[in-house]
């Protein structure tokens, strides 16, 4: 089967539809087959056909996908109960220790992103990795900071990036590489942005599922999930009707 | 003495305005230097064997070792002087003439 290439990470200006259409056509030009574009929690019905028709002529599917930044876990929990039957795609923005350990162990998360560059507000140690690898998340690294960032700062972020990626190997946490960009001059291949986790120490193998097979999971997984056939894991309906 | 085993990487150059054989080496080296530092660039034995500026196309020559270095060095360059690039590699060959056909198919 043809490995299929997911950017679950695109953030165009969503109020300036050449930009969308501009990034879509590019990520099919790039490879891509699946993306994800960050929306607004209040996403309308009208905005979503919009977008959808976009990235039907582009011949590119189009995940929805939202990105929490909860201040404590109980707000988490409350945008989970809110948004999780909405999108396909859940990923939690951590910039909190107490809102990065429920977003591990909550398996309604798809994706754990740690934003910040500090080493002290990247929360993602044995402790949480261990929370995530009893769940379904996956640890999500943008490759947006490491493109635009030059000299001690990028130096400081492939360290924090090398130590994270170990830790998510041991405990066998998936992972997930996406852009993380705006507009299409950041955008790069999938072999580019897997060339690019070489310098975190990310096997060749480890970074191709990185951009393909891992992403590609949490979006079947979602869509099984939010089908209306759905029952139960494992289960779904096949068919209604009175003689079944 | 064993030989050398080299790989050329067919590119494509997005720009808006147009860069120069000689502006594109030098950003090419500069990336692999500040990624890998002076002794990581010498391992890479880079050159410059075609560039078209018009279709913004170049053929680099680099050792079969340091594929990956050099392919990871072009996705991080994102300007070239004060215009903003992105380079794609299209093709990796072993010969010139390999690479031609594949990058022409």
């Amino acid at each position: 089967m043809k490995r299929v290439y997911v950017d679950l990470h695109l953030c165009p200006d969503l109020r300036d539809s050449k930009n969308v259409s501009r990034v879509i056509s590019k990520a099919s030009k790039l490879g891509y087959r699946l993306i994800a574009m960050t929306f607004p929690s209040n996403l309308t019905e009208e905005d979503f056909r919009q977008l959808q028709n976009i990235s039907r002529e582009a011949k590119m599917d189009l995940a929805f996908r939202v990105d929490l930044k909860p201040k404590t876990p109980e707000e988490l929990i409350y945008s989970l109960r809110r948004l999780r039957r909405r999108f396909e795609v859940i990923a939690v923005m951590c910039e909190s220790k107490n809102v990065a350990r429920q977003a591990a162990k909550d398996r309604r998360v798809d994706l754990l992103n740690f934003p910040s560059l500090d080493f002290r507000r990247r929360f993602f140690d044995r402790a949480e990795a261990e929370l995530a690898s009893n769940g379904l998340v996956s640890l999500e690294i943008d490759m947006k900071l490491l493109l635009t960032l030059e000299g001690i700062a990028r130096i400081r972020l492939l360290s924090n990036l090398r130590r994270e990626v170990a830790i998510a190997e041991e405990f066998h946490v998936p992972i997930v590489i996406s852009s993380g960009v705006f507009d299409e001059t950041l955008m790069r291949k999938p072999k580019e942005l897997a060339a690019l986790a070489s310098l975190f120490d990310l096997d060749e193998v480890s970074a191709t599922e990185a951009v393909s097979r891992n992403p590609f999971a949490i979006v079947k997984r979602n869509r099984e999930k939010l089908s209306s056939r759905f029952v139960a894991p494992g289960i779904r309906i096949v068919r209604r009707g009175r003689d079944c | 003495m064993k030989s050398v085993r080299r790989r050329y990487l067919a590119l494509e150059i997005e720009c808006d305005g147009f860069v120069d054989s000689r502006e594109f080496l030098d950003a090419v080296w500069g990336a692999v230097l500040k990624l890998y530092g002076e002794y990581g660039a010498s391992r890479v034995g880079l050159a410059l064997i075609d560039y078209d500026v018009e279709k913004r196309f170049a053929v680099i020559r680099t050792v079969h070792s340091a594929v990956d270095m050099v392919r990871t060095a072009l996705a991080s360059m994102t300007r070239i002087g004060n215009k903003p690039v992105t380079i794609h590699v299209i093709r990796v060959s072993g010969t010139i003439k390999s690479l031609y056909k594949k990058v022409n198919k």
